[in-house]
Protein backbone atom coordinates (compact mmCIF):
# COMPACT_ATOMS: atom_id res chain seq x y z
CA UNK A 1 0.00 0.00 0.00
CA UNK A 2 1.27 3.45 -0.78
CA UNK A 3 2.03 6.00 1.90
CA UNK A 4 0.87 8.84 -0.32
CA UNK A 5 -1.79 8.39 -2.93
CA UNK A 6 -2.87 11.19 -5.26
CA UNK A 7 -5.93 10.43 -7.40
CA UNK A 8 -7.07 12.60 -10.28
CA UNK A 9 -6.38 15.87 -8.47
CA UNK A 10 -7.46 19.11 -10.11
CA UNK A 11 -6.72 22.56 -8.83
CA UNK A 12 -7.71 26.00 -10.07
CA UNK A 13 -6.34 29.42 -9.13
CA UNK A 14 -9.30 31.43 -10.32
CA UNK A 15 -9.55 30.68 -14.03
CA UNK A 16 -6.12 29.13 -14.14
CA UNK A 17 -6.22 25.33 -14.23
CA UNK A 18 -2.91 24.53 -12.49
CA UNK A 19 -3.32 20.82 -11.77
CA UNK A 20 -5.12 18.86 -14.45
CA UNK A 21 -5.75 15.41 -13.08
CA UNK A 22 -2.67 14.29 -11.19
CA UNK A 23 -2.19 10.64 -10.23
CA UNK A 24 0.79 9.72 -8.11
CA UNK A 25 1.63 6.98 -5.62
CA UNK A 26 4.57 7.06 -3.27
CA UNK A 27 5.55 4.01 -1.24
CA UNK A 28 7.20 4.15 2.17
CA UNK A 29 10.95 4.60 1.82
CA UNK A 30 10.79 5.97 -1.70
CA UNK A 31 12.61 9.11 -2.80
CA UNK A 32 10.59 10.88 -5.47
CA UNK A 33 11.80 13.98 -7.27
CA UNK A 34 9.25 16.22 -8.92
CA UNK A 35 10.84 18.27 -11.68
CA UNK A 36 9.55 20.67 -14.28
CA UNK A 37 9.55 24.28 -15.38
CA UNK A 38 8.32 26.99 -13.04
CA UNK A 39 4.58 27.25 -13.39
CA UNK A 40 4.18 23.57 -14.18
CA UNK A 41 2.32 23.03 -10.88
CA UNK A 42 4.95 21.06 -9.00
CA UNK A 43 5.05 23.21 -5.87
CA UNK A 44 1.27 23.45 -5.84
CA UNK A 45 1.04 19.67 -5.96
CA UNK A 46 3.44 19.35 -3.04
CA UNK A 47 1.52 21.95 -1.02
CA UNK A 48 -1.72 20.07 -1.67
CA UNK A 49 -0.21 16.97 -0.07
CA UNK A 50 -0.16 18.41 3.46
CA UNK A 51 -3.16 20.70 3.29
CA UNK A 52 -1.37 24.02 2.79
CA UNK A 53 -3.25 24.34 -0.48
CA UNK A 54 -6.74 23.12 -1.25
CA UNK A 55 -7.66 21.12 -4.36
CA UNK A 56 -10.91 21.25 -6.24
CA UNK A 57 -11.38 17.70 -7.39
CA UNK A 58 -9.95 14.24 -6.75
CA UNK A 59 -8.45 12.84 -3.58
CA UNK A 60 -5.17 12.76 -1.72
CA UNK A 61 -4.69 10.10 0.94
CA UNK A 62 -1.63 10.35 3.14
CA UNK A 63 -0.86 7.66 5.70
CA UNK A 64 -4.51 6.61 5.57
CA UNK A 65 -5.84 10.14 6.14
CA UNK A 66 -7.73 12.24 3.65
CA UNK A 67 -5.83 15.49 3.07
CA UNK A 68 -7.77 18.74 3.38
CA UNK A 69 -7.10 22.33 4.46
CA UNK A 70 -9.37 22.02 7.49
CA UNK A 71 -7.33 23.08 10.55
CA UNK A 72 -8.14 19.97 12.54
CA UNK A 73 -7.16 17.73 9.62
CA UNK A 74 -3.94 19.66 8.96
CA UNK A 75 -2.96 19.21 12.59
CA UNK A 76 -3.65 15.49 12.40
CA UNK A 77 -1.66 15.23 9.19
CA UNK A 78 1.28 17.05 10.76
CA UNK A 79 1.97 13.91 12.80
CA UNK A 80 2.78 12.04 9.58
CA UNK A 81 4.13 14.60 7.17
CA UNK A 82 6.84 17.22 7.58
CA UNK A 83 7.72 20.02 5.21
CA UNK A 84 10.83 22.04 4.48
CA UNK A 85 10.53 25.29 2.52
CA UNK A 86 12.68 27.22 0.11
CA UNK A 87 12.85 30.18 2.50
CA UNK A 88 13.72 28.13 5.64
CA UNK A 89 10.99 29.82 7.71
CA UNK A 90 12.72 29.46 11.03
CA UNK A 91 11.08 31.44 13.83
CA UNK A 92 13.44 34.42 14.30
CA UNK A 93 12.62 35.08 17.95
CA UNK A 94 13.43 31.54 19.06
CA UNK A 95 16.84 29.92 19.34
CA UNK A 96 17.71 26.95 17.17
CA UNK A 97 16.91 24.63 20.08
CA UNK A 98 13.60 26.37 20.81
CA UNK A 99 12.62 26.22 17.14
CA UNK A 100 13.04 22.46 17.24
CA UNK A 101 11.50 21.85 20.67
CA UNK A 102 8.39 23.97 20.01
CA UNK A 103 6.24 21.43 18.17
CA UNK A 104 7.20 18.34 20.20
CA UNK A 105 6.41 20.11 23.49
CA UNK A 106 3.22 21.84 22.26
CA UNK A 107 1.77 19.13 20.07
CA UNK A 108 3.13 15.86 21.38
CA UNK A 109 3.37 17.08 24.99
CA UNK A 110 6.91 15.79 25.21
CA UNK A 111 8.42 16.98 28.50
CA UNK A 112 11.12 19.60 28.31
CA UNK A 113 14.10 17.42 29.19
CA UNK A 114 13.12 14.84 26.63
CA UNK A 115 12.42 17.47 23.96
CA UNK A 116 15.83 18.93 24.60
CA UNK A 117 17.47 15.55 24.16
CA UNK A 118 15.51 15.00 20.97
CA UNK A 119 16.46 18.45 19.64
CA UNK A 120 20.12 17.81 20.36
CA UNK A 121 19.84 14.46 18.59
CA UNK A 122 18.34 15.84 15.38
CA UNK A 123 20.80 18.74 15.42
CA UNK A 124 23.72 16.30 15.59
CA UNK A 125 22.16 14.46 12.69
CA UNK A 126 22.28 17.55 10.47
CA UNK A 127 25.76 18.40 11.72
CA UNK A 128 24.85 21.43 13.85
CA UNK A 129 25.12 20.05 17.36
CA UNK A 130 26.91 23.20 18.55
CA UNK A 131 24.20 25.64 17.46
CA UNK A 132 21.52 24.80 20.02
CA UNK A 133 21.50 28.18 21.80
CA UNK A 134 22.09 30.31 18.72
CA UNK A 135 19.48 32.50 17.04
CA UNK A 136 18.70 31.78 13.36
CA UNK A 137 19.94 35.19 12.16
CA UNK A 138 23.45 34.21 13.22
CA UNK A 139 23.47 31.17 10.91
CA UNK A 140 24.25 30.88 7.21
CA UNK A 141 21.46 29.97 4.80
CA UNK A 142 22.68 26.40 4.55
CA UNK A 143 22.78 26.06 8.32
CA UNK A 144 19.31 27.56 8.66
CA UNK A 145 17.97 25.09 6.14
CA UNK A 146 19.53 22.19 8.01
CA UNK A 147 17.92 23.45 11.22
CA UNK A 148 14.60 23.55 9.36
CA UNK A 149 15.11 19.92 8.37
CA UNK A 150 15.99 19.03 11.97
CA UNK A 151 12.86 20.83 13.17
CA UNK A 152 10.74 18.68 10.87
CA UNK A 153 12.53 15.50 11.87
CA UNK A 154 11.85 16.15 15.55
CA UNK A 155 8.18 15.41 14.83
CA UNK A 156 9.20 12.03 13.44
CA UNK A 157 7.27 12.31 10.19
CA UNK A 158 6.76 9.34 7.89
CA UNK A 159 7.24 11.48 4.83
CA UNK A 160 9.18 14.70 4.35
CA UNK A 161 8.11 17.16 1.66
CA UNK A 162 10.89 19.41 0.38
CA UNK A 163 9.90 22.44 -1.67
CA UNK A 164 12.97 23.62 -3.63
CA UNK A 165 14.94 23.63 -0.43
CA UNK A 166 18.28 24.44 -2.03
CA UNK A 167 17.07 27.12 -4.45
CA UNK A 168 17.67 30.05 -2.09
CA UNK A 169 21.16 28.93 -1.13
CA UNK A 170 24.54 30.06 -2.35
CA UNK A 171 25.98 27.29 -4.52
CA UNK A 172 28.72 26.38 -2.06
CA UNK A 173 26.12 25.71 0.68
CA UNK A 174 23.90 23.42 -1.38
CA UNK A 175 26.11 20.37 -0.87
CA UNK A 176 25.72 20.27 2.93
CA UNK A 177 21.95 20.31 2.66
CA UNK A 178 21.88 17.62 -0.02
CA UNK A 179 24.19 15.48 2.08
CA UNK A 180 21.64 15.54 4.90
CA UNK A 181 18.89 14.49 2.50
CA UNK A 182 21.05 11.72 1.15
CA UNK A 183 21.63 10.42 4.65
CA UNK A 184 17.90 10.53 5.37
CA UNK A 185 17.20 8.64 2.18
CA UNK A 186 19.74 6.01 3.16
CA UNK A 187 17.99 5.60 6.52
CA UNK A 188 14.74 4.86 4.71
CA UNK A 189 12.92 8.18 5.08
CA UNK A 190 10.25 8.77 2.45
CA UNK A 191 11.11 11.97 0.58
CA UNK A 192 9.10 13.88 -1.97
CA UNK A 193 11.12 16.75 -3.37
CA UNK A 194 10.42 19.52 -5.78
CA UNK A 195 13.90 20.17 -7.03
CA UNK A 196 16.18 21.51 -9.72
CA UNK A 197 19.09 19.36 -8.55
CA UNK A 198 19.19 16.87 -11.41
CA UNK A 199 22.30 15.11 -10.14
CA UNK A 200 20.67 14.54 -6.79
CA UNK A 201 17.45 13.32 -8.45
CA UNK A 202 19.45 10.83 -10.50
CA UNK A 203 21.93 9.62 -7.88
CA UNK A 204 19.78 9.56 -4.74
CA UNK A 205 16.22 9.57 -6.04
CA UNK A 206 14.30 6.41 -6.87
CA UNK A 207 11.81 7.99 -9.17
CA UNK A 208 11.39 11.14 -11.19
CA UNK A 209 8.08 12.81 -11.94
CA UNK A 210 8.28 15.35 -14.74
CA UNK A 211 5.42 17.82 -14.64
CA UNK A 212 4.42 19.86 -17.64
CA UNK A 213 1.44 22.23 -17.92
CA UNK A 214 -0.31 20.84 -14.86
CA UNK A 215 0.05 17.17 -15.73
CA UNK A 216 2.47 14.35 -15.01
CA UNK A 217 4.08 14.31 -18.42
CA UNK A 218 6.61 11.58 -17.91
CA UNK A 219 7.60 9.46 -14.92
CA UNK A 220 9.67 6.43 -14.08
CA UNK A 221 12.90 5.17 -12.57
CA UNK A 222 15.15 8.17 -11.95
CA UNK A 223 18.24 6.95 -13.75
CA UNK A 224 16.35 5.66 -16.78
CA UNK A 225 14.12 8.67 -17.23
CA UNK A 226 16.91 11.20 -16.90
CA UNK A 227 19.33 9.25 -19.12
CA UNK A 228 16.78 8.47 -21.78
CA UNK A 229 13.80 10.83 -21.76
CA UNK A 230 10.95 9.69 -23.99
CA UNK A 231 9.16 12.97 -24.63
CA UNK A 232 10.56 16.03 -26.42
CA UNK A 233 9.40 18.27 -23.51
CA UNK A 234 11.48 16.40 -20.94
CA UNK A 235 14.42 16.19 -23.34
CA UNK A 236 14.25 19.94 -23.80
CA UNK A 237 13.90 20.54 -20.04
CA UNK A 238 16.90 18.38 -19.19
CA UNK A 239 18.89 20.10 -21.90
CA UNK A 240 18.03 23.47 -20.38
CA UNK A 241 18.91 22.69 -16.77
CA UNK A 242 22.00 20.52 -17.15
CA UNK B 1 9.09 95.73 35.97
CA UNK B 2 9.77 92.05 35.63
CA UNK B 3 8.04 89.09 37.21
CA UNK B 4 9.78 87.73 40.27
CA UNK B 5 9.93 83.96 40.42
CA UNK B 6 8.94 82.39 43.68
CA UNK B 7 9.46 78.64 43.67
CA UNK B 8 9.96 78.62 47.43
CA UNK B 9 6.25 79.25 47.92
CA UNK B 10 5.53 75.89 46.26
CA UNK B 11 7.33 74.03 49.01
CA UNK B 12 4.41 74.34 51.35
CA UNK B 13 2.38 72.40 48.79
CA UNK B 14 4.92 69.68 48.14
CA UNK B 15 2.67 67.00 49.63
CA UNK B 16 -0.11 67.91 47.21
CA UNK B 17 2.34 67.84 44.33
CA UNK B 18 3.85 64.50 45.33
CA UNK B 19 0.52 62.82 45.86
CA UNK B 20 -0.59 64.14 42.44
CA UNK B 21 2.58 62.78 40.89
CA UNK B 22 2.01 59.43 42.58
CA UNK B 23 -1.56 59.28 41.23
CA UNK B 24 -0.27 60.01 37.70
CA UNK B 25 2.23 57.18 38.06
CA UNK B 26 -0.49 54.80 39.22
CA UNK B 27 -2.85 55.82 36.41
CA UNK B 28 -0.05 55.34 33.89
CA UNK B 29 1.09 51.93 35.11
CA UNK B 30 -2.40 50.47 35.27
CA UNK B 31 -3.61 51.93 31.99
CA UNK B 32 -0.39 50.97 30.17
CA UNK B 33 -0.59 47.33 31.30
CA UNK B 34 -4.30 46.97 30.60
CA UNK B 35 -4.06 49.02 27.40
CA UNK B 36 -1.35 46.74 25.99
CA UNK B 37 -3.48 43.70 26.77
CA UNK B 38 -6.48 45.30 25.12
CA UNK B 39 -4.37 46.26 22.11
CA UNK B 40 -3.19 42.67 21.69
CA UNK B 41 -6.74 41.35 21.99
CA UNK B 42 -7.95 43.99 19.52
CA UNK B 43 -5.25 43.04 17.04
CA UNK B 44 -6.06 39.35 17.49
CA UNK B 45 -9.74 40.09 16.87
CA UNK B 46 -8.81 41.88 13.65
CA UNK B 47 -7.56 38.60 12.16
CA UNK B 48 -10.13 36.31 13.75
CA UNK B 49 -12.27 34.16 11.50
CA UNK B 50 -15.42 35.43 13.22
CA UNK B 51 -16.56 38.48 11.19
CA UNK B 52 -18.29 40.08 14.22
CA UNK B 53 -14.99 40.20 16.10
CA UNK B 54 -13.16 41.50 13.02
CA UNK B 55 -15.60 44.29 12.28
CA UNK B 56 -16.18 45.01 15.97
CA UNK B 57 -12.48 45.60 16.49
CA UNK B 58 -12.30 47.83 13.45
CA UNK B 59 -15.32 49.88 14.56
CA UNK B 60 -13.82 50.27 18.04
CA UNK B 61 -10.55 51.60 16.65
CA UNK B 62 -12.29 54.05 14.31
CA UNK B 63 -14.64 55.26 17.04
CA UNK B 64 -11.87 56.02 19.50
CA UNK B 65 -9.38 57.45 17.01
CA UNK B 66 -11.90 59.85 15.57
CA UNK B 67 -13.34 61.36 18.75
CA UNK B 68 -11.68 63.64 21.34
CA UNK B 69 -10.33 61.96 24.45
CA UNK B 70 -12.05 64.43 26.72
CA UNK B 71 -15.41 63.57 25.18
CA UNK B 72 -14.73 59.87 25.71
CA UNK B 73 -13.85 60.62 29.32
CA UNK B 74 -16.94 62.76 29.94
CA UNK B 75 -19.14 60.17 28.27
CA UNK B 76 -17.86 57.48 30.63
CA UNK B 77 -17.98 59.58 33.79
CA UNK B 78 -21.04 61.77 33.19
CA UNK B 79 -22.90 59.89 30.45
CA UNK B 80 -22.85 56.27 31.60
CA UNK B 81 -24.49 56.92 35.00
CA UNK B 82 -27.63 57.82 33.03
CA UNK B 83 -27.94 54.16 32.10
CA UNK B 84 -27.00 52.98 35.55
CA UNK B 85 -23.25 52.49 35.14
CA UNK B 86 -21.59 54.46 37.91
CA UNK B 87 -17.97 54.54 38.93
CA UNK B 88 -15.51 56.65 40.88
CA UNK B 89 -13.44 59.35 39.16
CA UNK B 90 -10.34 57.20 39.28
CA UNK B 91 -12.13 54.18 37.83
CA UNK B 92 -13.63 56.28 35.05
CA UNK B 93 -10.26 57.90 34.37
CA UNK B 94 -8.50 54.54 34.10
CA UNK B 95 -11.25 53.08 31.95
CA UNK B 96 -11.08 56.00 29.52
CA UNK B 97 -7.27 55.80 29.33
CA UNK B 98 -7.32 52.03 28.78
CA UNK B 99 -9.96 52.22 26.06
CA UNK B 100 -8.10 55.03 24.35
CA UNK B 101 -4.68 53.39 24.50
CA UNK B 102 -6.14 50.02 23.52
CA UNK B 103 -7.52 51.43 20.28
CA UNK B 104 -4.26 53.02 19.17
CA UNK B 105 -2.27 49.93 20.17
CA UNK B 106 -4.68 47.67 18.28
CA UNK B 107 -3.78 49.57 15.14
CA UNK B 108 -0.04 49.64 15.89
CA UNK B 109 0.19 45.95 16.76
CA UNK B 110 -1.94 45.00 13.78
CA UNK B 111 0.56 46.74 11.52
CA UNK B 112 3.34 44.64 13.06
CA UNK B 113 1.31 41.48 12.58
CA UNK B 114 0.60 42.27 8.94
CA UNK B 115 4.32 42.13 8.27
CA UNK B 116 4.68 38.53 9.43
CA UNK B 117 6.23 36.48 6.63
CA UNK B 118 3.56 34.09 5.35
CA UNK B 119 6.08 31.26 5.26
CA UNK B 120 6.50 31.30 9.03
CA UNK B 121 2.79 30.79 9.51
CA UNK B 122 2.84 27.95 6.97
CA UNK B 123 5.81 26.36 8.71
CA UNK B 124 3.96 26.53 12.02
CA UNK B 125 0.81 25.01 10.49
CA UNK B 126 2.90 22.25 8.98
CA UNK B 127 4.33 21.51 12.42
CA UNK B 128 0.79 21.07 13.71
CA UNK B 129 0.25 24.26 15.72
CA UNK B 130 -3.31 25.52 16.14
CA UNK B 131 -4.35 29.01 15.04
CA UNK B 132 -4.20 30.23 18.62
CA UNK B 133 -0.78 28.73 19.24
CA UNK B 134 0.45 30.26 16.00
CA UNK B 135 -0.81 33.70 17.03
CA UNK B 136 0.65 33.59 20.52
CA UNK B 137 3.92 31.80 19.82
CA UNK B 138 4.83 32.66 16.24
CA UNK B 139 3.11 35.85 15.11
CA UNK B 140 2.84 38.02 18.20
CA UNK B 141 6.38 38.10 19.68
CA UNK B 142 8.21 39.27 16.52
CA UNK B 143 5.30 41.55 15.59
CA UNK B 144 5.41 43.20 18.99
CA UNK B 145 9.15 43.61 18.66
CA UNK B 146 8.78 45.21 15.22
CA UNK B 147 6.45 47.91 16.54
CA UNK B 148 7.86 48.18 20.05
CA UNK B 149 9.12 51.75 19.69
CA UNK B 150 5.69 52.89 18.45
CA UNK B 151 4.05 51.09 21.36
CA UNK B 152 6.37 52.87 23.79
CA UNK B 153 5.63 56.27 22.24
CA UNK B 154 1.90 55.63 22.42
CA UNK B 155 2.11 54.65 26.08
CA UNK B 156 3.99 57.89 26.80
CA UNK B 157 1.35 59.86 24.92
CA UNK B 158 -1.27 58.29 27.17
CA UNK B 159 0.75 59.13 30.29
CA UNK B 160 0.79 62.78 29.14
CA UNK B 161 -2.87 62.53 28.16
CA UNK B 162 -3.73 61.41 31.68
CA UNK B 163 -3.55 65.13 32.55
CA UNK B 164 -7.02 65.40 31.03
CA UNK B 165 -8.59 63.24 33.74
CA UNK B 166 -8.03 66.16 36.12
CA UNK B 167 -11.19 67.46 34.46
CA UNK B 168 -13.27 64.90 36.33
CA UNK B 169 -11.41 65.69 39.58
CA UNK B 170 -8.98 62.82 39.62
CA UNK B 171 -6.28 64.21 41.90
CA UNK B 172 -3.28 63.65 39.71
CA UNK B 173 -0.38 65.92 38.82
CA UNK B 174 -2.25 68.48 36.70
CA UNK B 175 -5.04 68.61 39.26
CA UNK B 176 -2.41 69.34 41.90
CA UNK B 177 -0.88 72.13 39.82
CA UNK B 178 -4.33 73.64 39.25
CA UNK B 179 -5.06 73.44 42.94
CA UNK B 180 -1.79 75.07 43.99
CA UNK B 181 -1.99 77.97 41.58
CA UNK B 182 -5.58 78.63 42.56
CA UNK B 183 -4.36 79.05 46.14
CA UNK B 184 -1.19 81.07 45.68
CA UNK B 185 -1.67 82.48 42.17
CA UNK B 186 1.81 81.31 41.16
CA UNK B 187 0.64 79.92 37.81
CA UNK B 188 4.01 80.23 36.14
CA UNK B 189 5.84 78.28 38.82
CA UNK B 190 3.11 75.70 39.40
CA UNK B 191 2.71 74.71 35.77
CA UNK B 192 6.42 74.87 35.09
CA UNK B 193 7.10 72.42 37.91
CA UNK B 194 4.28 70.18 36.68
CA UNK B 195 5.70 70.27 33.16
CA UNK B 196 9.15 69.31 34.41
CA UNK B 197 7.71 66.42 36.38
CA UNK B 198 5.88 65.15 33.26
CA UNK B 199 9.14 65.46 31.34
CA UNK B 200 10.91 63.43 34.01
CA UNK B 201 8.18 60.78 33.94
CA UNK B 202 8.34 60.51 30.15
CA UNK B 203 12.10 60.14 30.33
CA UNK B 204 11.88 57.45 33.01
CA UNK B 205 9.18 55.59 31.11
CA UNK B 206 11.28 55.45 27.98
CA UNK B 207 14.25 54.26 30.02
CA UNK B 208 12.26 51.47 31.66
CA UNK B 209 10.68 50.37 28.38
CA UNK B 210 14.09 50.31 26.70
CA UNK B 211 15.52 48.18 29.49
CA UNK B 212 12.62 45.74 29.23
CA UNK B 213 12.91 45.72 25.44
CA UNK B 214 16.63 45.04 25.34
CA UNK B 215 16.20 42.13 27.72
CA UNK B 216 13.13 40.67 26.05
CA UNK B 217 14.34 41.03 22.49
CA UNK B 218 17.96 40.05 22.95
CA UNK B 219 19.31 37.78 20.22
CA UNK B 220 22.47 36.88 22.08
CA UNK B 221 23.34 33.21 22.15
CA UNK B 222 21.59 31.44 25.01
CA UNK B 223 23.40 29.01 27.24
CA UNK B 224 21.27 25.92 27.50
Amino acid sequence: MSLVSVRDVHKYFGDLHVLKGIDLDVKAGEVVSIIGRSGSGKSTLLRCMNGLESYDQGAIILDGMEVSTDEFQVRKLSQSVGMVFQSFNLFPHLTVGENIMLAPTLIKKTNKAEAKKLAQEVLEKVGLGDKFGQYPEKLSGGQQQRVAIARSLAMKPKVLLCDEITSALDPELVGDVLKVLEQLAAEGMTLILVTHEMNFARDVGDRVVFMHQGKVHETGDAKTVLADPQTPELRQFIGAVL
Amino acid sequence: MGYELNFGALLEYQDVLLSGLWMTVKLTVVSTLLGIMLGILGAAARRHRNPFLRHGSKAYVELIRNTPFIVQLFFIFFGLPAIGIKMTEVEAGILALVINLGAYLTEIIRAGIDNTPKGQIEAARTLGLSSRQIFIRIILPPAFQRVYSSVVSQCIIVMLGSAVVSQISVQELTFAANFIQSRNFLSFESYLVAALLYLLLAFLMRLIFNLIGSRAFSREEKQS
